[in-house]
């Protein structure tokens, strides 16, 4: 999701998908629909009109879930710091497992941190899995 | 054939035990050779069958009142349905009993898209509304072809009834009929060039946009259980007949996992196409040659 970022690491993000790094060897699929995903990319630093709608999108990611920030601004709102059309850094409004840091990162770097943010993930679901008793096999799912 | 071959037809091949273990193979592997036709190396083997149990183990959005009742449903509905029609396909070589026609077959297989179509437009989603329009609109399309064909092959041997059919040695017509199925599948199966109602770029996989956890693990199964059902009932129309069961089932594997290659091949060389191209390739190039399958199959009945 995109929160008012310059684009860079969004290409960067699609690039990771592309045949040269290839995310989908881990698993990893782009889905469109907040209500489909568990890994939820942000990047931007995090505008005044943004916040709202990240709340909404951090909503609609059903659990277990786990956040990636992508890039520099949304850790530290970047060379944007102290605008007044700001409100980041993201950590302010939701809970960030990952930080990828770079104006922009590498692709690798983004597919590192989606692997790093799919193990959270794992053990996350693995909690809710005993206290729930619902299914114990919910760790093997995103194992790369 | 009694109830117990019955029971083991629905439950263990190729009824559910086969069919489910089929259908996440054939969703890895479809997703497999796009990859690699892509130059990519793709999903883990075991990919699908991760993201089901994953799915499970998530939660869903509440739902209340009969709308969410009826949402909660539409998936049951699905899967049930792609599971009786592979249930029905004739693979085995044993008669007796209970034995469904390809009326029975149609109406199940047709199923899961009346559900996808209700999903849609009771999710209350805008993209969901467009999913399901145009998946109307493609099933009115591609389905006149698609009966016309199943017409045509009924006609060409004489019955309805799919044990004779997949007995009888196949004539020149049925493999015409065959030919216009096989035009049908990638839009039966939403498969790329006519992959318009769960666009995942344009609107967020149309009807499917609201689901999630458990009930999208549900649509995926039927999605895959679809998969097993319209291959298999391809492959049991243009497998010759065989006495031993075992080779049977081999042949009737081995012809299904071909026809999910080619048409993996076939969406991944090509882009999505409108929906007004589709629907104009269906009723002007295809049906063309589905009229023309079913009149000379009704003609050489007359004749004969």
């Amino acid at each position: 999701m995109n929160s008012g970022s310059c684009n860079g690491c969004d290409i960067e993000l699609v690039a990771s998908l592309s045949p040269r790094y290839d995310a989908e060897q881990l698993g990893v699929r782009l889905e469109g629909s907040p209500r489909h995903a568990d890994i939820l990319c942000i990047t931007g630093p995090v505008t005044n009109n943004a916040v709202n709608a990240i709340k909404t999108v951090y909503d609609q990611v059903l659990g277990p879930k786990a956040v990636v920030a992508i890039g520099s601004c949304p850790a530290s709102t970047n060379v944007f710091i102290e605008s007044r059309t700001l409100a980041g850094p993201l950590s302010k409004h939701i809970p960030v497992d990952v930080f990828v840091p770079g104006c922009p990162p590498r692709p690798d770097a983004i597919i590192q941190g989606v692997a790093k943010a799919a193990a959270i993930l794992a053990e996350r679901g693995s909690k809710t899995a005993i206290t729930e008793l619902s299914i114990a096999t919910v760790t093997e799912e995103v194992q790369p | 054939m009694n109830l117990t071959t019955a029971l083991a037809r629905l439950l263990i091949f190729p009824g559910l035990l086969f069919a489910v273990p089929a259908a996440w193979f054939i969703l890895w592997m479809e997703r497999k050779a796009v990859a690699l036709m892509q130059g990519r190396i793709g999903p883990p083997f075991m990919q699908p069958f991760f993201d089901f149990i994953k799915l499970l183990g998530k939660s869903t959005p509440p739902r209340p009142g009969i709308g969410g009742l009826l949402m909660r449903a539409w998936p049951l509905i699905a899967v049930s349905s792609a599971a009786g029609a592979v249930g029905l396909l004739p693979v085995l070589p044993t008669s007796g009993g209970f034995e469904g026609d390809l009326i029975l077959l149609l109406a199940l297989l047709e199923l899961p898209s009346m559900c996808i179509i209700a999903a849609g437009f009771s999710s209350g989603s805008i993209f969901g509304e467009i999913g399901s329009a145009r998946e109307a609109v493609l099933s009115v399309a591609y389905n006149i072809v698609f009966l016309l064909a199943i017409v045509s092959i009924a006609a060409s041997q004489h019955t309805f009834r799919l044990d004779a059919l997949a007995a009888l040695p196949a004539s020149p017509l049925r493999w015409l009929g065959v030919l216009a199925l096989l035009v049908c599948l990638p839009a039966k199966l939403h498969l790329n060039p006519f992959s318009l109602p769960n666009a995942e770029q344009e609107i967020y996989s149309g009807p499917m946009v609201e689901y999630a956890g458990p009930e999208l693990a549900m649509w995926e199964l039927s999605h895959g259980l679809e998969w097993v059902a319209a291959t298999g009932l391809v492959a049991t129309l243009i497998a010759p007949h065989i006495a031993l069961w075992w080779l049977a089932a081999l042949v009737f594997v081995a012809l299904s996992f071909f026809i999910v290659l080619m048409l993996s091949a076939l969406a991944s060389a090509t882009a999505r196409l409108a929906i007004d191209t589709t629907v104009r390739f269906y009723w002007q190039c295809t049906l063309i040659f589905a009229v023309l399958a079913v009149s000379s199959a009704l003609f050489m009945r007359l004749r004969s």
